[in-house]
């Protein structure tokens, strides 16, 4: 009987042949990322006595990205306490704020690799699977455990299977087929499970695309949100990295508890209202919506694709005199790489607030904070009641092109039609 | 393994992390955060909370953030256990390490309410509501999970060279 993405690189990192959906294993971690986490589990090292070990330094990832720059003394002290604790340890890759956002750097410097298990300190660590690995989140208790023995227990999950075929419209991207999966299925759909995603549509997707996919694999409860590994997977990953790898492919007899097919040929661009993830509208029914602030960037989009077709948009407009548009570009290269293609030019000229890479304003722990009663729409991916500031400010997720389309025009707007 | 009894602190579907653990307070040093857990849900929680009470909620309870001051916080401000109708699998994750029992029971929601008592038994797996006298059978952890849970968490399992 054949095994899934996830029972495939579960089984390999176990010593075992097989395993099955419902079992628990104790698996070997390839990688694992730790970010102002790390604060936190120094204080749990501390206060419960645990010794600073590292199973092996070259293993761990550790970078700052929550709070850079750090914008208070509390932060700079974590930041601090992050990097005594890399020196003690001898952590050899140690990125400090510097590169940008986990979950974009991960990849682009080469630290994901088809076939891995990885884990981080952080829920949208699932972002990996779109380069074929089973990654997850885990928190401190859990990473302190991992850092001590490369080692985590795991129940091996069920796996969902959607099927997306067709073509995307022009200006709907793949923010707009994980709002519309949310919307449909519901936030808990995948919960304790493994989500794959197949089918043409998603054959056609550049690789930033499908990391969008899986980094909100979570938002529907996943604990992988896994692409199996083509030609532009393979490619990327060699770009990136000398390092070998075996990519793992499912296999065409294995078992899914559920298989949905879903057509992107049709699919409009998609808004979740506040205050949850699956509370999703296509956007003409929501159009008109009055908004004070845009926000593009976070790990689920702020990278190059995301940050041109807002320039394409935005291109000889002005945001709304009544609206703020923050972008962070979310990371180094991609930064550079909007500047060499005169993107940040565009933003400035449009009078878009241009900041460093960082989590700050999706998670609302920094930089474009919301007031009472304010609107925000948003390319990131959580729309929880107060995340982005004031408990009664509201949050609308969408892909950068709705987003920057509704800056244009000062209120919630099809970008299909700008 | 001991008896949890306290009173119910009730919660809806999709109490999420920044409920929990609001993202805004997360920069300030951990006693402080303590001052707000779960505030937004209800702000006389953080205050009033004591030692053994209970958390009943609806589904998806913890959805959101790996952030572990969610869980951590409530153990630490005295919470006994979470049941739920069900979990986000971070949140039950991180409840089983660090030693907060988080178990599942269908229908819990229905039928507790904000200020009852409760007594669970996380032995057999019995819930009762001591303000109406009914009883509810909760769903068996894993024995792994269990002895997680006895040992008082990942932290003393490491310290003992048992995990």
């Amino acid at each position: 009987m054949g095994m899934t993405m996830a029972e495939k690189i579960l089984a390999r990192h176990s010593g075992k042949e097989e395993v099955r959906a419902g079992e628990f294993v104790t698996a070997d971690v390839d990688r694992v990322m730790v970010h102002e986490m790390l604060a936190f589990m120094i204080e749990i090292y501390e206060r419960h006595n645990i010794p600073k070990k590292v199973w092996d330094p070259d293993r761990v990832v550790m970078l700052m990205d929550h709070y850079v720059p750090a914008p208070t003394v509390d932060a700079a002290e974590m930041h601090r306490k992050m990097r005594e604790f890399a020196r003690e340890t001898g952590l050899k890759i140690n990125l400090d704020g510097k590169e940008g956002i986990c979950h974009q750097i991960m990849p682009e410097l080469g630290y994901v690799k088809p076939g891995d298990l990885i884990l981080g300190t952080d829920s949208h660590t699932t972002t990996y699977g779109a380069f074929g690995a089973a990654s997850t989140g885990i928190g401190a208790t859990e990473m302190i455990a991992v850092f001590a023995t490369g080692k985590l227990w795991f129940r091996v999950p069920e796996t969902i299977k959607f099927e997306i075929e067709g073509s995307l419209q022009e200006r709907v991207g793949s923010k707009d087929v994980i709002l519309d999966i949310a919307g449909t299925f519901g936030s808990d759909v995948a919960q304790y499970r493994s989500v794959e995603f197949h089918g043409s549509a998603v054959e056609e997707m550049s690789i930033s695309s499908r990391m969008v996919l899986s980094n909100m694999s979570v938002e529907i409860g996943a604990k992988f949100g896994i692409i199996p590994p083509d030609k532009k997977t393979i490619e990327f990953v060699e770009s990136v990295t000398d390092e070998p790898f075996t990519p793992v492919y499912p296999d065409d007899d294995a078992i899914y508890e559920a298989i949905h097919e879903l057509s992107a040929d049709e699919l409009e661009p998609k808004v979740a209202l506040p205050h949850s993830v699956d509370n999703v509208k296509s956007v003409g029914e929501v159009s008109g919506i009055k908004i004070d602030q845009g926000f593009i960037g976070s790990c689920t989009n702020g990278r190059l694709e995301d940050l041109e077709i807002a320039a394409e948009i935005l291109e000889g407009n002005e945001v709304h005199r009544d609206v703020r548009l923050i972008i962070s570009p979310a990371s180094r290269r991609v930064y550079r790489s909007a500047l060499e293609k005169g993107l940040i030019d565009i933003f400035l000229d449009a009078k878009a607030i241009v900041c460093n890479p960082t989590c700050g304003p999706c998670w609302g722990g920094h930089l474009g904070l919301l007031g009472k009663g304010e609107r925000c729409i948003s390319s990131s991916n959580r729309n929880f009641k107060g995340r982005m500031g004031h408990e009664e400010s509201e949050i609308y997720l969408a892909s950068p092109a709705t987003v920057a389309a509704s800056c244009i025009r000062g209120e919630i707007t099809d970008p299909r039609y700008v | 393994m001991k008896v949890i009894r306290g009173r119910v602190w009730k919660f809806g579907d999709n109490i999420d992390t920044d409920l929990i653990a609001p993202g805004k307070y997360l920069g300030l040093p951990y006693e402080k955060l303590l001052e707000h857990i779960l505030e937004p849900a209800n702000p006389e929680f953080p205050s009033k909370v004591k030692e053994g009470d209970i958390i009943i909620a609806g589904k998806n309870f913890g959805c959101g953030s790996s952030r572990e001051q969610a869980p951590r916080g409530l153990k630490d401000l005295g919470v006994g256990a979470i049941v739920a109708e069900s979990f986000a699998r971070i949140f039950f994750r991180n409840c089983i390490g660090i030693g907060l029992p988080a178990v599942t029971c269908s229908g819990v929601a229905g039928n507790f309410q904000d200020g009852d008592e409760a007594e669970l038994d996380l032995r057999t797996g019995i819930l009762k509501n001591l303000t109406t006298g009914k009883s509810f059978q909760t769903s068996k952890l894993p024995d792994m999970m269990l002895e997680i849970l006895e040992t008082g968490g990942i932290l003393e399992m490491l310290k003992k060279g048992t995990f």
